[in-house]
């Protein structure tokens, strides 16, 4: 498993692909979302943590779609699938992959979302951390599954949105609250049910995910 | 045993749906009274809450036989799975129709975003992806297995995306008071309004999904028998 994810480390530090690309998509999307507010009014600092959520999910689409494609458009997949391990285990390493790319990208785009949106950097900013890592290790559990089936799929690109925006509605609705009341300087004792809603999202779903990844994946 | 149940699947139930939702139909209109509180909008209840109960049951069907089919790999329940989403699918759509018609002039606006009405527009959207993603990947077992795929994941996400929407409401102020119903249901004859609707969407949903899961298997068995053809 280690080995899995090593080698799409590699390949990332080696091309940095990737990792430039989501950086990019989520430095854009909190460029374009500062414009559609009013940056004198209220309503931005209300707005900001649905900002850096729309920025994370739409970044994540992006890596989501390329850590399949990459695998697909050299056949890699089915190497992929004849290593001795079971098809849930490739899951994981696929899913740990695309966490630690998507945080990765976290490390500059939140500093960006401080910086764009004028949010106090306080210490604060690790309770964000702490939803950040929640809340994209259950969309990359959900979404690693809908990558390997979207990526087969005509229209493969569009695909992957489709059928990943709805499913994760818990987990944007409960990021933004999580991250609205960090920012407004509550203690995270008052977000509990949020963090452990979340929680219970990725525990389901990286179980649903290792369960049935091998009928996603299966020629 | 499987030939008459055939042959009364397809002569039965459509009369008995149609004789029934002709009873619904002319009970609604004609026989119930008029709400004393809501007026003559109330009436929609009628259909509209049915068609909801409906919509579950068919994406429940849709979960269970995307369960039984990665299990036991039988066309059948590909099948099932299919039919039922499709159906739940139009059920859904004229939910989401007959809802904000009763809501404009009771609460006062189309939409608000409460727990339950959210809930059925994400549901709408899971299966909305479902059936496009149907259409979208390679016929035969593979798109199956996706759809199965997808059929769970959503039945497993609609309880915890439930939760999610209710804790958003109600976290926040409400902006109107959601009471379901109204006064609810006083009259006996409203009661009984509302059970021959149920009866009569119950047999229109069962009879939907018959003819939709009929047409999937003779569309099964002619690309059975093309393939037979031309390969031997």
């Amino acid at each position: 498993m280690f080995a899995l994810i090593r080698k799409d480390l590699q390949i990332e530090f080696r091309t940095k692909e990737t990792l430039a690309s989501l950086l990019m998509l989520g430095l854009l999307t909190l460029v374009v979302l500062s414009f559609a507010f009013d940056p004198t009014s209220d309503l931005r600092a209300e707005a900001a943590p649905g900002a850096l959520w729309v920025a994370v999910i739409f970044a994540g689409v992006l890596g989501l779609n390329r850590s399949f494609l990459a695998e697909r458009d050299n056949d890699c997949l089915q190497g992929l699938l004849l290593c001795p391990v079971d098809r849930g285990t490739v899951y994981l390493a696929k899913t740990a992959g695309n966490f630690i790319f998507m945080m990765a990208a976290q490390l500059i785009i939140v500093p960006i979302f401080v910086f764009f949106f004028n949010v106090p950097a306080t210490p604060a900013l690790a309770g964000v951390f702490l939803a950040l890592a929640l809340g994209i290790l259950g969309f990359s559990a959900v979404g690693t599954l809908f990558a390997a089936i979207s990526v087969r799929t005509r229209a493969r690109e569009v695909m992957l949105p489709l059928l990943l925006l709805p499913l994760v509605v818990p987990v944007f609705i409960a990021g933004v609250k999580i991250t609205a009341r960090v920012l407004a300087g509550k203690p995270l004792g008052e977000v509990v049910e949020w963090l452990n809603l979340i929680g219970g999202f990725d525990f389901i779903f990286l179980v649903v995910g290792w369960l049935v990844f091998e009928y996603a994946v299966e020629e | 045993m499987n030939q008459i149940l055939h042959k009364s699947a397809d002569t039965v139930l459509p009369w008995l749906t149609f004789l029934t939702m002709a009873a619904a139909i002319y009970a609604v209109f004609v026989y119930v009274p008029t709400d004393s509180a809501q007026g003559i909008v109330q009436r929609i209840f009628y259909f509209h809450v049915p068609l909801a109960i409906m919509t579950f049951s068919a994406f429940g069907v849709v979960a269970v036989a995307s369960v039984l089919f990665l299990w036991k790999g039988s066309r059948f329940w590909d099948r099932l799975a299919a039919s039922a989403a499709e159906v739940g699918m139009v059920f859904c759509t004229l939910v989401l129709v007959t809802g904000p018609i009763w809501a404009r002039p009771i609460w006062g606006t189309w939409w608000t975003w409460d727990a339950r009405l959210t809930t059925t527009l994400i549901l709408w959207l899971i299966y909305a992806a479902y059936l496009m993603l149907r259409t979208m990947s390679a016929g035969g077992d593979q798109g199956a297995r996706y759809a199965a795929v997808l059929g769970i994941v959503g039945a497993i996400d609609i309880p915890i995306i439930n939760r999610s929407v209710y804790w958003w409401r109600t976290i926040h102020p409400a902006v109107l008071v959601n009471r379901e119903g109204g006064t609810g249901l006083s009259d006996p004859s409203m009661r009984l309004t509302f059970r021959l609707c149920m009866l009569a969407f119950g047999l229109l949903f069962l009879w939907l999904l018959w003819v939709r899961n009929e047409s999937g298997r003779l569309h099964d068995e002619v690309e059975d028998l093309r393939h037979r053809v031309l390969h031997t």
